[in-house]
């Protein structure tokens, strides 16, 4: 199962080089990645979202703690989690196509957020599973291009906390 | 007061006594400022000896070795120091001078991007901006070092900013940082767990690696072992940890170890591993050791612990701290037998070599040599035959040995052994190395000659890289490539050339006597010993 690394580091110049440095140069794979501010502005979190078996996961959490710039690591695993991803995503339409193309969006709950009289950008916000039942959705489709920001990712609300 | 002005000033409140390195024009304003400093500067003639010679240093005193260079290629040039020292913990800061900061980044005249360079290889790493940040980024930078697991930190300092005025200069007592905490102290949970698994354990061993060193954990580990008779092996790093012929110690493991060292280290049914790394050079096969082992890994760095071999019980803490707390400990123990057996593979399994008579025997030379020694002397090691010869051979008394265990980096020998000797001049320092490594560092018998440090060198001589042409051996049954390093330089036109006293040995039969010749006085001597050159370790 993919897992999930939530690191908050010093919202400084350079550290989102050190931090993907580390995974490559430990050989760690990342699938994705997503970076931003949070409600201090010292600190930002990178959402990390990357594969491997268990022995690797702890190296990875290990390597991470050790960075000075790192603040603090939580991982978990995506049923653990609320994971959500934005897509956006360009496609060609014509007067045959264009109401499938409606439909799907209505059905997968995608907007349509601008169109010229050939394309239209679509914009989708939900779990990284939906976001690629839409894009299988859009195979027969001409797809200009598509941008995905990666998962961003919080652990489930717990009484605990 | 500038920039460069607190740069010296933070490092005499840090009581650094040399810098070495290597100056250029993105680094003129600190040299500028150090003429007015009672610190002492030592000018080496390339800049990656600058780190080793900081490292030299760094090991002899326990302090933070320093040394400054230029920009660029000064820059480049000592990353091979860095990672020398990185691999090995030795806790280094390297400042570097950098182009004007309004021009980072546009490829001008010696411009390198330094801390992306080094990031890989150092702890940590500053581009400092602003000249009122230096006070704190040196407290954190010699803090960062010489605290948790050892390491180099890299101070890259843009011109301009070493020639910034500062509004009011205040080293930091203290420091606050919120990502920075080395845990020190052990666990006693786990401690008193280690106890108790020591208790049931019928065969255990210690097997103690550079981190004892580097925490100044030898007394307590001895003391340890002493007490309940435990036998103790090292890896390289951890050569000196014990005296060679302390009854208790085993030799160092590996592939390049010490057979019976091996043997107890495969036989035994509890292994306390501290300070070491666990990596392919000391266990080839972390997992099969393993299996039926009860291991217990001590390290101050957690993303050690798990990371060639799962320990049954994970001790993060500082060797000292946690062995002390071990001796106040008290435990049944009784592990006699288990000595007695280990002393019978000593006895059975030390490797016969059969030198040839000819030539020097880098073995009994490295003994006599080490046996004659002053007691508290350090011995640095090189890179190649030379250094796994040093490793099995040499004997310890109360002195250090030093090599470059972790990255293994050829011409480590005599810019360390000079740092050595800075760092503690009344012991007696030798670098030994073979003729490939010599000439990789042979330009520093100017610095030596310069600044008068009193080192002695022994170059084992085979014209061969020996270590290489040995795996040829090996692997490629004898087919030779890239490994005859010819017959020149003459060294005793070299020694000339540098007004260093040159000695000759061509075989065992004056050994003695060169030898003595080789240790009298605090003077600098090069001594060449010629070995067979399809000798192998």
């Amino acid at each position: 199962m993919k897992k999930i690394y939530s690191v908050l580091v010093e919202n400084r110049t350079g550290v989102l080089c050190k931090v993907a440095g580390l995974f490559s140069r430990r050989n760690f794979n990342i699938d994705s990645l997503a970076v931003g501010e949070t409600d201090d502005k010292s600190v930002s979190r990178m959402t990390i979202v990357s594969s491997g078996d268990a022995r690797t996961i702890e190296q990875v959490e290990k390597q991470l703690n050790k960075k000075l710039d790192v603040i603090k690591v939580k991982t978990f695993y995506e049923d653990e989690s609320i994971c959500r991803e934005l897509l956006f995503m360009k496609v060609k339409y014509n007067k045959t196509n264009r109401r499938d193309i409606m439909e799907n969006c209505e059905i997968m709950g995608a907007k349509i957020v601008d169109m010229s009289t050939s394309l239209m950008l679509i914009q989708m916000c939900d779990t990284p599973e939906r976001i690629q039942i839409l894009l299988d959705m859009f195979k027969s489709i001409s797809i200009v291009e598509i941008a995905r920001t990666g998962c961003l990712a919080l652990q489930k609300c717990t009484e605990t906390e | 007061m500038i920039g460069a002005d607190a740069i010296v000033k933070c490092l005499e409140l840090e009581n650094v006594e040399y810098v070495f390195g290597y100056p250029g024009v993105a680094i003129c304003p600190f040299y500028n400022s150090i003429l007015s400093s009672k610190i002492k500067t030592v000018l080496i003639r390339t800049e990656q000896n600058a780190a080793h010679a900081a490292s030299g240093l760094a090991r002899v005193s326990d302090k933070v070795g320093v040394c400054a260079v230029t920009s660029g290629p000064g820059a480049t040039n000592v990353i091979t120091g860095i990672a020398t020292a990185f691999a090995d913990s030795i806790p280094l800061v390297v400042i570097t001078g950098q182009v004007n900061s309004e021009l980072l980044g546009s490829d001008v005249f010696q411009e390198a991007d330094i801390t992306g360079a080094v990031e890989s290889f150092v702890k940590y790493s500053y581009l400092v901006r602003n000249a009122n940040d230096i006070p704190r980024i040196m407290k954190e930078a010699f803090h960062i070092a010489n605290t948790g697991r050892k390491g180099p930190v890299l101070i890259d300092v843009p011109i301009d900013v070493q020639n910034a005025e500062i509004k009011k200069f205040s080293y930091p007592d203290s420091l606050s940082m919120r990502t920075y905490k080395p845990t020190v102290k052990g666990n006693m949970v786990q401690i008193r767990k280690v106890a108790d698994k020591l208790s049931k354990a019928k065969r255990p061993i210690i097997c103690a690696g550079g981190g004892v060193l580097l925490s100044g954990a030898e007394n307590s580990l001895r003391k340890f072992a002493d007490k309940h008779g435990i036998p103790v092996v090292t890896t390289m790093m951890g050569i000196g940890v014990m005296p060679t012929k302390d009854p208790l110690y085993f030799g160092m493991v590996g592939n390049n170890g010490k057979p019976y060292a091996n043997r107890a280290m495969n036989e035994a049914d509890l292994i306390v591993m501290v300070g070491a790394r666990v990596a392919d050079r000391a266990i080839s096969q972390p997992d099969f050791v393993m299996e039926n082992t009860v291991l217990i890994h001590i390290d101050v760095d957690p993303a050690e612990i798990g990371k060639n071999a799962q320990p049954s019980i994970p001790l993060v803490g500082d060797a000292k701290h946690i062995f002390d707390d071990l001796l106040s400990i008290d435990f049944e123990s009784d592990y006699k037998e288990w000595i007695n057996n280990l002393r019978i593979y000593r006895q059975k399994m030390e490797p016969q070599r059969k030198p040839n008579p000819k030539y020097v025997d880098p073995a009994g030379f490295i003994t006599t040599l080490s046996e004659k020694m002053k007691d508290n002397g350090v011995y640095v090691a090189d890179v190649g035959q030379n250094q796994i010869w040093s490793c099995a051979y040499h004997v310890v008394k109360k002195g250090k040995f030093f090599t470059s265990g972790g990255m293994g980096t050829m011409g480590y020998s005599i810019p360390a052994a000079m740092g050595a000797k800075l760092g503690a001049k009344n012991r007696q320092v030798i670098a030994v190395c073979g003729d490939g490594s010599f000439q990789m560092s042979m330009m520093e018998l100017a610095t030596i000659k310069q600044h008068d440090v009193p080192v002695k060198i022994v170059v084992l001589r085979n014209n061969y890289l020996g270590m290489v042409r040995e795996y040829q051996h090996y692997k490629y049954n004898d087919k030779y490539s890239v490994v005859d390093i010819g017959t020149y330089p003459d060294l005793s036109m070299i020694s000339k050339a540098y007004d260093i006293k040159y000695l000759k040995l061509s075989n065992m039969k004056k050994a003695d006597e060169v030898i003595d010749e080789f240790l009298k006085g605090d003077e600098t001597v090069l001594l060449e010993c010629i070995i067979d050159p399809y000798d192998l370790v």
